[in-house]
């Protein structure tokens, strides 16, 4: 009996579908998105030095172009599977920084509600399934999502996130084969921020991942992880191959990780012309300037992040500690809640409901 | 009621749910034109497609992994390892991302892991384990190990229904030797409650997949004695009433099991005696177990490392006579 997994998703014709294509408010939005995610991590990082966040303190800083370029990319039903460097990704599917904030602080408000730490989350309401610190374990679980979504000839799209670490573990040949061998409607996204954790790419591969995604069978594509909008194109792209039932892509974000491993690392193996190299590169400033440039109110993007961000400060520190008579309840579930949907700010959504597609 | 070996069963119990749920299907190694190493999903693939029996690369915690990905996106996978030894390969996936899934996001994980466990015919150190004690130590999995037929089907139903991962421990030795009467159609029995399979009075052997019928023939005719033999059938969720009640009855208790000795079900089990009914005992808790051996291939070496039913008779001889 042949394999049927093969088959184009059920999705309608393309002649009415608008072009993968961002508008000035989608561009608003992609630096909206990659400011709320520095000034939350800032704020984190804060709290963390006031001693209210438990545990190490990581994120992501230098990163926000690769995370929110690729989350714009999805659809209200497709799902994700988030780093921890990734909290853009959170952002754009509707998380609030208020319960990233409580999540990082083990607050009852946060999303796991004090049961993980700092991004170890997934807001389930969301389509989200968050991740867990072994890596790229998630890559295997987003892999199941897609074959869900192709046996229920569905169009839909999983993404999940993944470090150049990551590459080197046998659990990524596994999900990359899996994806390739049931052409799952899935987008890989490599995260090449140059070390895992003090290692260098030179010491976790002789050849450059990308490379290897024809070895499985579909495309595998480079990009600037540190321009939004060419990150955003590889993604919608890949995303769209995904849901015609065109199989997998491998994106390599190339970015630099500017902060530490976690807040303990002084990144003393970082060469110094290397970071200067990429300080100059700033995904936001270059972004800032590029929107500037094409006459948008920047100014007023800053101060409204600022705003919703001391608003969800304000909420997150008001939140009570979980209570610990509830610390072992919830081990097992009694009934099958699923996933919801997240949001999708990328304008084609909206034009693509108003069509009557999804 | 048909009679079925606990294979038929098996395989009769997931093609019951296969047919009465589109969102039931099965991935593994080997399962599709070949029907699975032990041939349970015999069929299947001509019945189902080969969407539904998954024929999966080599790849344990693929399987896994993807099982739990279309899980909590609302289909009910069901993954055979080929041999109940190969989870070490999915363990990851397992224990990290399906047990602690609910927990730490409120995400139901509807899985089942079908591992064919145990030894007793020279499959060696690879091919023999009775692992249910790993998935004991990761709170989020239950664990279930059927000894009949009857309870093979109406467990393995209860496994694919339940909301969370669940082990599914199937003794390899009991696939073609336990036969019994099954009912017709789909049916669930009860996790987490013990089965008696033999009432006594004077002690209690308490026992769980292949070692039930061994606990049933090594007490048959021991010097008159009434011995009470219980099926413990689901590990996690353990039945603590279910046990407890049986030791009050008794006073005198034997735990058997085919796997390895140190913090096995055994330990736990005695540990629970001990807490909870130290009181009403006559005498020590006794384990009959494996030693903290790897199974050998040789037959005289498996012999002496799996427990036998003179071990058994011994055992509860000498606990008959404290």
């Amino acid at each position: 009996m042949a394999m049927t997994s093969a088959r184009p998703a059920a999705l309608p014709a393309t002649d009415a579908e608008p072009a993968l294509a961002l508008d000035r408010a989608d561009r608003s939005a992609l630096l909206r998105f990659m400011l709320l995610m520095r000034a939350t991590e800032e704020r984190a990082l804060t709290l963390y030095r006031q001693g209210k966040v438990p545990g190490s303190y990581y994120d992501g800083r230098g990163q926000e172009a690769t995370c929110v370029g690729t989350a714009f990319a999805l659809g209200p039903r497709d799902r994700a599977c988030v780093l921890h460097r990734d909290m853009g990704a959170h952002l754009v599917r509707g998380v609030r920084p208020g319960r990233i904030l409580a999540q990082m602080m083990g607050r009852e408000g946060g999303v796991t509600r004090g049961r993980d730490g700092n991004m170890h989350f997934g807001d389930r309401e969301l389509g989200c399934v968050g991740m867990v610190s072994m890596l790229p374990d998630m890559m295997l679980v987003a892999c199941g999502m897609a074959l869900a979504f192709q046996m229920r000839r569905e169009p839909r799209v999983a993404m999940t996130w993944f470090g150049d670490g990551s590459t080197a573990n046998g659990q990524w040949h596994e999900a990359m084969n899996v994806a390739g061998v049931r052409k799952l409607p899935i987008v890989f996204v490599l995260e090449n921020n140059q070390f895992a954790y003090s290692t260098p790419n030179d010491l976790e591969f002789a050849v450059d991942p990308v490379e290897r995604a024809a070895t499985y069978g579909f495309p595998g594509v480079k990009v600037d992880g540190n321009d939004v909008e060419a990150v955003f194109e590889a993604a919608a792209e890949a995303t769209e191959r995904a849901r015609m039932g065109g199989g997998p892509t491998l994106i390599e974000c190339a970015t630099m990780r500017m902060h530490g491993h976690g807040a303990h690392d002084d990144m003393r193996y970082v060469p110094a012309e290397m970071f200067e190299a990429w300080s100059k590169r700033d995904p936001i400033e270059t972004y800032s300037a590029r929107l500037k440039s094409d006459g948008f109110d920047v100014d007023a993007i800053e101060q409204s992040v600022v705003e919703e961000l001391e608003r969800d400060t304000e909420w997150a520190l008001a939140q009570p500690m979980p209570d610990p008579a509830t610390a072992a309840d919830g081990v097992f579930a009694k009934a099958d809640p699923q996933l919801g949907d997240g949001a999708a700010p990328w304008s084609r959504w909206a034009t693509v409901q108003q069509e009557g597609d999804r | 009621m048909p009679e079925m070996t606990y294979l038929q069963a098996i395989s009769d119990g997931l093609r019951e749910e296969m047919r009465a749920d589109e969102s039931v299907f099965c991935l593994g190694e080997d399962i599709g034109a070949f029907g699975g190493a032990f041939k349970v999903t015999d069929g299947f693939v001509e019945e189902f497609g080969a969407d539904r029996v998954w024929d999966t690369p080599l790849a344990e915690n693929a399987i896994v992994g993807t099982a739990v990905g279309a899980a909590v996106e609302g289909l009910r996978p069901v993954c055979e390892m080929q041999f109940a030894d190969f989870i070490s390969c999915g363990f990851d996936q397992l224990v990290n991302v399906a047990a602690k899934m609910h927990y730490r996001q409120g995400l139901a994980v509807p899985m089942v892991v079908r591992l064919p466990s145990g030894g007793g015919f020279s499959g060696g150190p690879f091919h023999s384990q009775n692992p249910e004690a790993w998935f004991m130590q990761a709170p989020g999995l239950k664990v279930v190990a059927p000894s009949t037929p009857e309870d093979a089907k109406g467990l393995l139903s209860a496994a694919i229904r339940d909301p969370n991962p669940v082990c599914f421990m199937e003794h390899k030795h009991l696939y073609r030797r336990a036969k019994g009467d099954v009912p017709e159609g789909r049916y669930t029995a009860s996790m987490g409650e013990v089965g008696v399979a033999r009432e006594g009075t004077d002690l209690t052997v308490i026992a769980y997949g292949a070692m039930v019928p061994v606990a049933l023939e090594a007490t048959d005719d021991i010097g008159g004695a009434s011995v009470e033999v219980i099926d413990l059938r689901t590990l996690v969720p353990l039945d603590r009433d279910g046990i407890l009640e049986s030791v009050r009855k008794t006073s005198k208790v034997v735990v058997l099991h085919e796997a390895t000795r140190s913090c096995g079900v055994g330990a736990e089990v005695a540990a629970l005696i001990a807490e909870e009914a130290f009181e009403d005992l006559d005498g020590p808790v006794v384990r009959v177990t494996a030693p903290d051996s790897p199974i050998p291939f040789s037959p005289p070496l498996e012999r002496a490392v799996l427990p036998q039913v003179d071990d058994v008779k011994e055992a509860c001889r000498e606990l008959l006579a404290y």
